[in-house]
């Protein structure tokens, strides 16, 4: 073990009073003159967390390492401890006359001074110090393997050398960074949330917290993590089909709820493109842990022919504002107010353009023109798909008093194709289906594999398409609601 | 110095030794798995034909769908009625 990780000592007084405090406190500042008294009449230790000089004249001990305050587990500065036969017997925080009485045994002290004021935050809790603390004590609870950079080592570059990266920089998941990013949930660090694939490795909330840290994520973000990897997980998502694939297809991470609020993400302007933390990160997340737990990586198992600019990230908000629209979440059965992530196997963004129509009938048509092209026009049911409605185009079918449902019905209808269209030949296009099928009709989307959702910039007509895979539901979208 | 925590499987693959080959295909029973991929059928139709010339017996199975695993129960049939199993992994 290397030497700064050896088990701090810190010996404490066994019998008698303590009293933590730091300079940084105006109430510490305020009970020195108490402190001077118990000095005079009693056993006192007094520890200093910030300032060796601070209290003046009461031979403070420099506690700046803050490791006797961690094994104190002090909360607020100051507080007063009372111990025996090494244990405390009594312990109060901040000011308060009557309890430093009764703890020190001593009436009448600090006789000048207000009856109570609140302490400050203690030091060793500061973000930063606290997590520092528990690596230097050993308290980490953590499991995973610790792997020794050498000296010369550029950390960065032991990365990508250790083909942990996605092809670019990642934030180092040191211990305490690891730590920072758990405090993000209430769930235990070795739960197991299902199997990643392809190696089939229970993945560890453990895990999801260290990809999660070098992906850039912070720890608000790490629910949002966790329910899109319970999804990804999910058997219907089928996501060793969706990395084995020669298709373009990965997790697409659409967030509904309070939290894209509260996380600050991005469902406006250029909302899937770059620019935003959390939905840059949160997607690049899943992306990291399907690659270092699962072992899915390009030209290994991940087959991918061309692959999508989103396998390196692909995350985003839906616009809930104007609540003319349900919610995807809602839509698909999440509680109104909950948050939730819906994953989707899909592949780069084909824009609809559509500057001119001015009726719902109109546009419709235009978005399943746009959609019957996907993959190809010739094949069909080709695939899933998500359209992504821009908000002056949701305007229109607003206006028009279109539901969500209604539109996706329109679009059902629109998107069904003769088979004349698409027998072999047609265009000129060998692909197609079956000679024989000239006279029947076709979905081209597959029933219940058509997500709309909406997100945009406020100016432009110009909403986008997500195409899908398309091995006949082989993977179907899955919605998992946000926990803590 | 600085340390990291793995963010890896810490899983190394144990290989496992395949079965040997078996000298002849006389006498066996030979599975085709179809995974469903387009015109995979083409191709196992012809090793039928050509098994089916040698007198080896062949069975033909078919996984519902090419995304995922094939399941349990088809797995175990499979293990049960056949010998040897033919089963194409890609386009």
């Amino acid at each position: 073990m290397p030497d700064d990780l050896a088990p701090a000592s810190a010996d404490v007084p066994g019998d008698g009073l303590i009293v933590v405090v730091k300079r940084d406190c105006p109430t510490c500042e305020l009970t020195v003159p108490v402190l001077a008294e118990l000095r005079r009449l009693g056993q006192v230790t007094v520890y200093t967390q910030d300032d060796p000089a601070f209290p003046e004249g009461l031979d403070a001990v420099d506690d700046t390492a803050l490791d006797v305050s961690h094994r104190l587990g002090i909360e607020i500065v100051p507080t007063l401890i009372r111990r025996q036969g090494g244990v405390d017997v009594g312990r109060t925080y901040g000011w308060d006359r009557a309890e430093w009485e009764r703890i020190s045994g001593f009436q009448g002290i600090g006789a000048d001074l207000p009856a109570f004021r609140p302490g400050c935050g203690a030091k060793n809790l500061e973000p930063g110090i606290h997590e520092a603390l528990k690596v230097r004590f050993n308290e980490t609870g953590l499991s995973s393997r610790l792997v020794s950079l050498g000296s010369g080592e550029d950390e960065f570059e032991a990365m990508f050398e250790r083909g942990w990266s996605d092809g670019l920089p990642m934030v180092p998941p040191t211990q305490e960074r690891v730590l920072r990013m758990l405090s993000g949930t209430a769930r235990d660090p070795a739960e197991v949330l299902g199997l990643a694939p392809p190696d089939l490795i229970p993945l560890t909330i453990e895990k999801v917290a260290i990809n999660a840290v070098m992906a850039g994520c912070k720890p608000e973000y790490l629910p949002v993590v966790i329910a899109a990897m319970e999804a990804v997980l999910d058997p219907d998502f089928a996501m060793h089909g969706v990395l084995a694939t020669t298709m373009f297809v990965s997790p697409v991470v659409i967030v509904n709820g309070p939290i894209r609020r509260q996380i600050g993400m991005n469902w406006r302007g250029n909302a899937l493109g770059q620019g935003n933390r959390a939905n840059a990160t949160i997607g690049r997340a899943v992306q990291l842990i399907i690659r270092n737990v699962g072992g899915g990586r390009p030209q290994e198992v991940d087959r991918a022919t061309l692959g999508n600019p989103g396998k390196y990230t692909y995350c985003f908000a839906e616009d809930e504002e104007d609540s003319s629209w349900l919610p995807l979440s809602v839509e698909r059965g999440v509680a109104p107010g909950k948050s939730a992530v819906t994953v989707f196997a899909g592949f780069g963004l084909q824009g609809v353009v559509d500057q001119k129509s001015r009726t719902a009938e109109s546009l419709a048509r235009s978005m399943a023109e746009s959609i019957k092209a996907i993959h190809n026009v010739k094949l069909v049911p080709a695939a899933d798909a998500i359209l992504v409605v821009c908000p002056e185009h949701h305007r229109t079918f607003k206006a028009a008093g279109w539901s969500r449902q209604r539109l996706l019905e329109e679009l059902t209808q629109l998107c069904k194709v003769p088979g004349e269209k698409l027998v072999p030949g047609y265009l000129g296009i060998a692909e197609g289906c079956a000679p024989g099928d000239r006279d029947k009709v076709f979905d081209k989307i597959r029933p219940g594999g058509l997500l709309i959702v909406r997100a945009g910039g406020g100016a432009g007509m110009f909403s986008g398409i997500i195409g899908g895979w398309s091995a006949g539901g082989a993977s179907i979208p899955v919605t998992k609601e946000v926990g803590n | 110095m600085t340390v990291l925590l793995d963010p890896t499987s810490e899983h190394s693959p144990t290989s496992r030794e395949r079965l040997a080959r078996p000298p002849s295909l006389s006498g066996l029973t030979v599975g085709l798995l179809d995974i469903s991929k387009p015109r995979g059928d083409v191709f196992l139709d012809r090793l039928h034909e050509r098994l089916a010339e040698r007198g080896v017996t062949v069975k033909r199975y078919m996984k519902p769908t090419v995304a995922k695993p094939a399941p349990v129960p088809l797995r175990q049939q499979i293990v049960g009625e056949v010998d040897v199993v033919i089963e194409g992994l890609a386009d």
